[in-house]
């Protein structure tokens, strides 16, 4: 075993900016509704988060009975399912993880966690939420204008998201869903410019990089590559409207619409999937690494033991981001773009898989040797280990382009991404929200109450999408509203959907308990105190709990250790936070800072 | 306790679930074996993975869960096991990758005796184009189509005298015999799935995108549209007839014979042969 280099110790940097005088809201207004402060606005980013979540959830119920008991529901006709999966699956992955992971818990944590006072732009931080609610009120509004919103699918392919053939093609729907997209990526680069910056200017003295928590480093990370990412899928919705509205084509070669030749020549639908893959593959590791980040810190607190191979985590993190912009074509091996390019992109897909593996590993070693409490939070993380690990195998089958031919377009596909970047980032979000609640309002959540809605939610999800990916080897292409007399299936095909969509009717109601839970405690929880899971980094070391404006009252933090200080031999408790002077006796940052 | 059981339970219950599951692929009917057999090798090597990290986790949440007076391990990094379990996963993904490249310079590499075929595919149905007695198909153009063209051949292509037109129908096709696919679609993306031939490719208005196989047992197989095309996607199906070779020729002079009554003047439909 090769050991960490001794840090030094008790020597801190002095403070390269004076601490700043912060703005002070004057009246109800502007202290909670149009505010400035970080963890309003996070509150506000998760409250409006999970209310889509909610209504993309009772999305996938009216799916998920169409599937279940075909033409049993006669209002889930053809368009309205794919006006529901379209919905379901954008508001899911865009307006529910993205915003929850980087508006919800970027704005409550990167603050407190790096020993800052508040964000360094904090009225563009304002904005960005209420920019971000003007695109779900966008997004929303196309279930109310005529033609219903968008039934494209969530990838949106041009022609056919804009030409009749499509629910809302040459309606309101898509001219909605494109600006509701276009003002969500405004809203977000606001915020996202402040997680980065914040994170590069405003750490306390004595925080170096390497000191940071993964948490940050997830989080940070994510931020950083969304800003690259969304440029792309920004530029495809600005084109794509003026295909619709101006009648250009970018994405419309010569075509018939209905048997009737259309005006248009010379666009490439391809196109269109490059730049949605090249913003939508990363955006895969934009949900997931603000979990990977926060995943490592439920383990390392719970388990009592410091993350294993911090370093190696933080360049695993890195690498996953990097390579993650050159990946994006694996979801387009089928698509009929040139077939060499598999060569290239099945590579540095699997090449992924290491540094992806690299961080699997050090979770599980983390717990090796650890003091496992199975608290809530942590059983969320031993869940997402397990649907992680299973959605990023299966990852491997749809990345090996070869393989992906048979499976691509099939239920495969769907119960491999709704095992990755569904089930797997809505299990930490879970556990995170366990885990800061009490750092939010002063108390526990219900332990009871949470244990239940963590087997049902865990069990039942796994129950959902395993036995799904049998379904799509067997040939069932994603995206049917009805798979009747298809002469390859079996009925035991049927009865498999049935009781997919029954256990998933119990998951969604087993959210019920949750969001009581979230109300209920509010005022009949526990009373937390500051630090309840006796935990490090520095969010739990603030003098108030809840924080208030400005975090730490008179004197900001002073960073003197990592943030994995957990069972350090010889020391009187089983945790040092990292504002506690004294030697520590690893601190990784020392080669590195 | 209970914890690290149902962890074990999740990783048998998996292990199991797979092996008696009624669900599995369909009969292969072409030559596309290979990536059948690639499947079962990530199968084998994805599912050791499963099973050992589950079965780990467990160990650990039994082995450490919190009891009085336990102490965990303070170990920042171990360099050596970190490297090793590296190189084990490079090595473990290399194993996928290698035969997945092999297997699909192959499958994009058409053999030189393969017949062109026409698969065209429009919302919401497929009709295909098949080259007569000179064995080769007719230039096309997706702004020649009308009613009387509905797949915009070009006429003054004289290969495109004797293409045989099935519009809206099935496919046949001569069993062992290697068949390239040219993939052409006159409005949105579409998807030319056949489950038992493992193909799978889209068809993009403004070019022409292909695949090959060789089908390798006689039938009747389903075509499907793998690829959202607007609201009668899933409605957009065809057959794909895979005939001996002798029925398959008697039922191709019967279609070129039709095909050539079809194409004097007098008739409106052009080259077109209902099914
Ligand atoms: C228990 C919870 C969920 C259930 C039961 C569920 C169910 C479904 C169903 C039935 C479909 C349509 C499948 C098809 O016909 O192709 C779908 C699509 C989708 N879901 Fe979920 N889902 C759930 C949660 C999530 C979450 C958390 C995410 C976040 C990533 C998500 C993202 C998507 C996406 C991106 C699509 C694809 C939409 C498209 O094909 O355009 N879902 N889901
Ligand atoms: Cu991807
Ligand atoms: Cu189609």
């Amino acid at each position: 075993m090769v050991d960490v280099p001794l840090g030094s110790a008790g020597v801190v940097a002095a403070p390269d900016v004076e601490d700043v005088e912060l703005y002070h809201p004057h009246s109800w207004v502007t202290k909670y509704v149009f505010s400035q402060d970080a963890k309003v606005i996070a509150i506000q980013y998760s409250f409006v988060a999970l209310s889509v979540g909610l209504i993309a959830l009772v999305l996938s119920w009216l799916m998920r009975l169409q599937l279940g008991f075909p033409g049993v529901f006669s209002f889930i006709d053809a368009n309205a399912y794919y006006q529901f999966i379209t919905m379901h699956g954008m508001m899911m992955v865009v307006y529910v993880l993205t915003a929850l992971f980087l508006g919800g818990f970027g704005n409550y944590l990167i603050p407190l966690m790096v020993g800052a006072r508040d964000m360094v732009f904090p009225y563009v931080n304002m904005l960005s939420f209420w920019v971000y609610f003007l695109a779900v009120l966008i997004l929303v509004a196309s279930f109310f204008i005529p033609g219903g919103p968008t039934g494209a699918g969530w990838t949106l392919y041009p022609p056919q998201a804009i030409t009749t053939g499509t629910p809302g093609g040459q309606d309101w729907g898509i001219i909605l869903m494109l600006m509701s997209l276009m003002v969500f990526i405004i809203g977000f680069t606001m915020g996202g410019l402040n997680y980065v910056v914040t994170v590069l200017q405003a750490r306390a003295r004595g925080m170096t990089l390497m000191r940071m928590p993964l948490t940050v480093w997830g989080i940070f990370t994510a931020s950083f590559m969304a800003l690259l990412a969304f440029p792309a899928l920004f530029v495809g919705a600005v084109m794509m409207l003026f295909d619709r509205v101006l009648g250009t084509s970018f994405f419309m070669p010569a075509m018939v619409e209905m048997g009737q030749p259309l005006d248009r020549n010379g666009g490439s639908p391809l196109l269109f999937q490059h730049l949605f893959w090249f913003f939508g593959h990363p955006e895969v590791y934009i949900v997931a690494l603000p979990a990977f980040g926060i995943v490592s810190d439920l383990i390392s607190t719970h388990a009592r033991r410091n993350i294993f191979g911090y370093r190696m985590m933080v360049w695993a993190l890195l690498a996953i981001g990097a390579l993650s912009f050159i990946v994006w074509a694996h979801h387009m091996y089928v698509s009929g773009m040139n077939p060499y390019f598999g060569f290239f992109f099945a590579t540095t897909t699997l090449i992924i898989a290491v540094p992806t593996a690299i961080k699997v590993y050090n979770w599980i070693l983390t717990l090796w040797r650890g003091d496992i409490h199975l608290n809530v939070p942590m059983l969320f993380a031993l869940a997402f280990i397990v649907t992680f690990v299973n959605g990023g195998l299966t990852g491997l089958f749809l990345g090996n382009v070869v393989v992906d031919v048979p499976l691509s377009d099939t239920m495969f596909v769907v119960a491999h991404f709704h095992m990755v970047m569904g089930v797997a980032p809505i299990l930490v979000i879970f556990g995170a929200i366990y885990h800061w609640y009490p750092k939010v309002t002063g108390r526990m959540l219900n332990d009871a109450l949470g244990k239940l809605h963590f087997w049902v939610t865990f069990l039942g999800a796994y129950a959902i999408f395993f036995p799904m990916h049998y379904l799509g080897l067997m040939g069932i292409p994603r995206r049917y509203h009805d798979i009747a007399d298809m002469a390859f299936v079996p009925p035991s095909a049927h009865t498999l959907n049935a009781f997919i969509t029954i256990v998933a009717l119990i998951v969604g109601a087993a959210q019920l308990a949750f969001v009581f839970n979230l109300f209920w405690s509010l005022r009949h929880g526990r009373n937390s105190g500051g630090n309840p899971w006796r935990a490090t980094t520095l969010e739990w070391q603030t003098p108030e709990t809840p924080p208030p404006h400005g975090n730490w009252g008179n004197d900001l933090p002073v960073v003197y250790r990592w943030a994995y200080d957990y069972s350090v031999p010889g020391a009187d408790q089983d945790f040092l936070p990292q504002n506690q002077p004294g030697p520590s006796r690893a601190a990784p940052g020392a080669g590195h800072g | 306790m209970a914890v690290a059981l149902i962890l074990v339970l999740v990783a048998v219950g998996s292990v199991v679930f797979h092996l008696v599951s009624p669900w599995w692929w369909t009969p292969i009917a072409s030559n596309w074996r290979y990536i059948d057999n690639t499947i079962i090798i990530t199968f084998w090597i994805t599912g050791a993975v499963f099973v050992a990290v589950i079965l780990f986790m467990a160990y650990c949440v039994y082995r450490f869960r919190h009891q009085a007076g336990r102490q965990a391990h303070y170990e920042p990094e171990n360099k050596r096991l970190e490297w090793w379990l590296t190189i084990v996963t490079g090595v473990g993904v290399a194993a996928m990758l290698a035969p997945g490249l092999f297997v699909w310079q192959q499958f994009i590499t058409v053999p030189d005796d393969a017949t062109d075929i026409e698969v065209f595919g429009q919302q919401w149905q497929w009709s295909f184009r098949l080259p007569g007695p000179d064995g080769q198909l007719a230039t096309s153009d997706t702004r020649l189509i009308s009613p009387d063209n509905p797949l915009g051949l070009n006429r003054d292509d004289p290969k495109s005298h004797d293409d045989v037109v099935i519009e809206g129908g099935e496919l046949h096709l001569p069993v062992n015999r290697p068949i390239k696919a040219l993939l052409r679609s006159p409005d949105v993306l579409h998807n030319f799935y056949v489950p038992e031939m493992r193909a799978k490719m889209d068809l993009v208005p403004g070019q022409i995108s292909y695949i090959w196989f060789t089908p390798t047992r006689t039938g009747t197989f389903e075509i499907l549209c793998a690829e959202l095309c607007g609201v009668g996607h899933p409605q957009m199906r065809g057959k794909v007839i895979v005939q001996e070779e002798s029925e398959y020729q008697a039922w191709l002079q019967e279609k070129v014979a039709t095909s050539f009554a079809r194409l004097t003047p007098d008739t409106r439909n052009g080259a077109v042969v209902p099914d």
